[in-house]
């Protein structure tokens, strides 16, 4: 795409949002690898255009709900990095509390209704989210990111077809990054993929380049729009690779290390600077903007590692009202 | 008081629970035509198909729409037609709507109630007879409801449609068509509470759903032999009433736990570790379980009743205990 004809304010802005994923990501990594992320971490590597195209292309009070490779839709819809930072560090002030950890993460007061560590769940509850707001009277839509794995689950066919059926508000979005865990997707899926089962339901689905910010941008506008219309779900198939494991701490080794280069050069962040500087913004200033979003990362992993663990009571809390069977001391005495 | 079934009594609940909160709405397979028993008979003519909504029969899309529609503030209704069939939507149940309250850190919460009728009824067979309540005491931010008489299925379901986190409701298919008495205007029976159906001095016998009706009449005939036991329904089995409980074994000095499911692994035997953890010193027998064999349900009617918990092997369990 050419790059002259551009909005350079908005562009940037942008350009800086997927710096600042690519650097929560990266800091979260190197906190990983110091031994202070206990738990599993999905990073979206090479897949931040499609966080920041798709995600930015919502209201703060519509719905999201995303998958376990989730912390880049969670900050573009306005989630606090410190408080997502906590949250992978397991402390309080997290997100969460520190009880969901990266798979789990979720920011209810901007609309972020969870990533979920089952693939293809969110799907029905994104339906039945934007089955309430029909309920409702409310015109706020509800956006589900789910992964190309998620097309082979049930639920994928569950959700679509309730979807279609109450004529219900919800932009699907298959954030392809061509693996199911570790194994390529197309080696386990029949078919033409998922607009071909979008379609095969009468729900009008798209494919886009997942890593051309613009394009994709523009895509995801039109859908939002329809739906927007009152013209019911969207599929939006929006293909981007992933450029690390899946998880942290996969090293990927069943890919050729050649194709793995080859996407590194489609990598959406240099993709984006490329389209800045043909607009004429200066390579210092694209500098200044990386710099900016590491330096807010550093700093958010720092507060995350000097932030207290929560009170172990907090094991016991919000789990129902009605109870009697959680017994802290219990807990204290297998901890003794 | 008004004279009716189980099945109408909540039908009753659901119409007034929709009438005094908009947001509480139902959903699931051919309610429309009144649901399965009949149990939503009326309702959608009266509140139309948007909140008494036709579903297509997608277990895991019916209760994971709910997860989602009862984080956004409503209060949904999940039908589940057959418990036996909520297997095909565990993990929108136990993996979603038991735990974002949880894993989300407080930020949300599952106000909805998922009706599963259990139990034996009309030759139903393996797949469509099971009680399996035990599975779901077993799982964190879930209540367990488990109505065995009119006034209790208009009363615990109007609780459970108020409940804030979500409840696995189950009626007993046996009971649909038993009648009874159930108060007028707004009846509320607060879930955690056990009933005593029938008093007693010798033996206490702790059961829920259709065991009830069978231990009610497994006492008459003891009582003419000389043995007063005491009925205990248990009405909500997470979190169960532990002090009426054990108020009552405390003073009959033995227990007899009594239900339809499967013995082993059976919500029985909690019941029993616990009266034995909290009472031990004052049994005068060991605590005794009666569940069904650990057998599938079968179709044929001799083979189904070798599994079924009747008041005659209540009474002759009893009786041994006080061989």
């Amino acid at each position: 795409m050419s790059g002259t004809n551009i909005n350079v304010e908005r562009v940037s802005a942008q350009f800086h949002l997927m710096h600042r994923i690519r650097a929560f990501e990266e800091c979260a990594i190197t906190a990983l690898n110091d031994g202070d992320v206990p738990g599993p971490l999905h990073p979206s590597i090479g897949q931040e255009a499609c966080a920041v195209a798709i995600v930015g292309s919502v209201n703060r009070d519509d719905i999201l709900l995303s998958t376990h490779r989730g912390h880049g839709h969670t900050l573009v819809k306005g989630a606090s990095a410190q408080a997502m930072m906590c949250e992978l560090l397991g402390k309080a002030g997290g997100c969460c509390g520190g009880k969901g950890g990266s798979m789990h993460i979720a920011d209810f007061d901007v609309g972020m209704l969870g990533a979920n560590g089952v693939v293809g769940a969110n799907l029905l509850i994104a339906a039945g989210a934007a089955h309430a707001l029909d309920i409702l009277g409310e015109a706020r839509i509800v956006v589900n990111i789910f992964g190309d794995g998620a097309i082979n689950r049930g639920p994928f066919l569950e959700a679509l077809n309730w979807a279609q059926l109450y004529n219900l508000s919800v932009l699907f979005v298959c954030e392809d990054n061509r693996f199911s865990a570790t194994t390529r997707t197309a080696d386990t899926t029949a078919g033409a993929g998922p607009v071909a089962r979008a379609q095969a339901l009468g729900i009008p689905a798209i494919s886009a380049d997942g890593n051309d910010l613009l394009a994709l941008e523009e895509t995801a506008q039109s859908l939002i729009a329809q739906i927007r219309g009152g013209g019911g779900p969207r599929l939006l198939h929006a293909v981007t690779y992933r450029l690390t494991g899946h998880t942290a701490a996969d090293p990927a080794s069943y890919r050729p290390a050649a194709e793995v280069a080859q996407k590194w050069n489609e990598d959406p962040l240099a993709r984006c600077a490329e389209l800045l500087r043909g607009a004429g913004v200066q390579q210092r200033a694209l500098d200044d903007v990386v710099t900016r979003a590491r330096l807010e990362m550093e700093d958010a992993l720092a507060f995350a590692r000097a932030a207290p663990y929560p009170g172990i009571e907090q094991a016991f809390s919000d789990i129902q009202d009605l109870d009697w069977h959680t017994d802290p001391t219990l807990a204290a005495g297998v901890r003794a | 008081m008004s004279v009716m079934t189980y099945a109408q009594a909540s039908a009753a609940a659901v119409r007034a629970e929709m009438i005094r909160d908009k947001t509480v709405w139902a959903l699931g397979e051919d309610l429309g035509r009144g649901g399965v028993f009949g149990q939503y008979t009326g309702l959608q003519a009266e509140f139309g198909t948007k909140r008494i909504v036709d579903t297509p029969i997608s277990e895991a899309a019916i209760m994971g729409a709910a997860v989602g529609a009862a984080m956004m503030g409503t209060r949904p209704i999940v039908e589940m037609r057959f418990s036996d069939f909520a297997l095909c939507a565990i993990d929108e149940l136990v993996n979603q709507a038991a735990k974002a309250r949880y894993m989300f850190g407080g930020q949300t919460r599952v106000p909805l109630v998922v009706r599963e009728p259990v139990g034996m009824w009309r030759a139903s067979a393996a797949q469509h007879s099971q009680s399996l309540e035990a599975w779901y005491t077993h799982i964190p931010g879930l209540v367990v409801v488990m109505p065995a008489t009119a006034a209790d299925n208009r009363g615990l379901l109007a609780a459970a449609i108020r409940s804030d986190d979500p409840v696995v409701y189950m009626e007993h298919k046996d009971l649909w068509t038993e009648t009874g008495e159930v108060p007028d205007g707004d009846h509320v029976v607060a879930l955690g509470k056990a009933a005593t159906r029938r008093e007693g001095k010798d033996i206490t016998l702790i059961s829920w759903s259709r065991c009830v009706q069978e231990c009610c009449a497994a006492a008459t005939t003891l009582a003419t032999e000389g043995i007063d036991a005491e009925v205990i329904d248990l009405r909500t089995l997470w979190p169960w009433d532990r002090e009426h409980v054990l108020t009552s074994v405390a003073r009959t000095g033995r227990a007899l736990i009594v239900h339809e499911a499967v013995q082993v692994g059976g919500f029985g035997a909690e019941l029993s570790a616990v009266i034995n953890e909290e009472l031990f010193t004052v049994l005068k027998h060991p605590v005794r379980r009666l569940g069904a064999p650990r057998a599938p349900i079968a179709y044929s009617p001799p083979l189904e009743a070798a599994v079924k918990i009747a008041a005659p092997q209540v009474a002759a369990t009893v009786r041994r205990m006080f061989g």
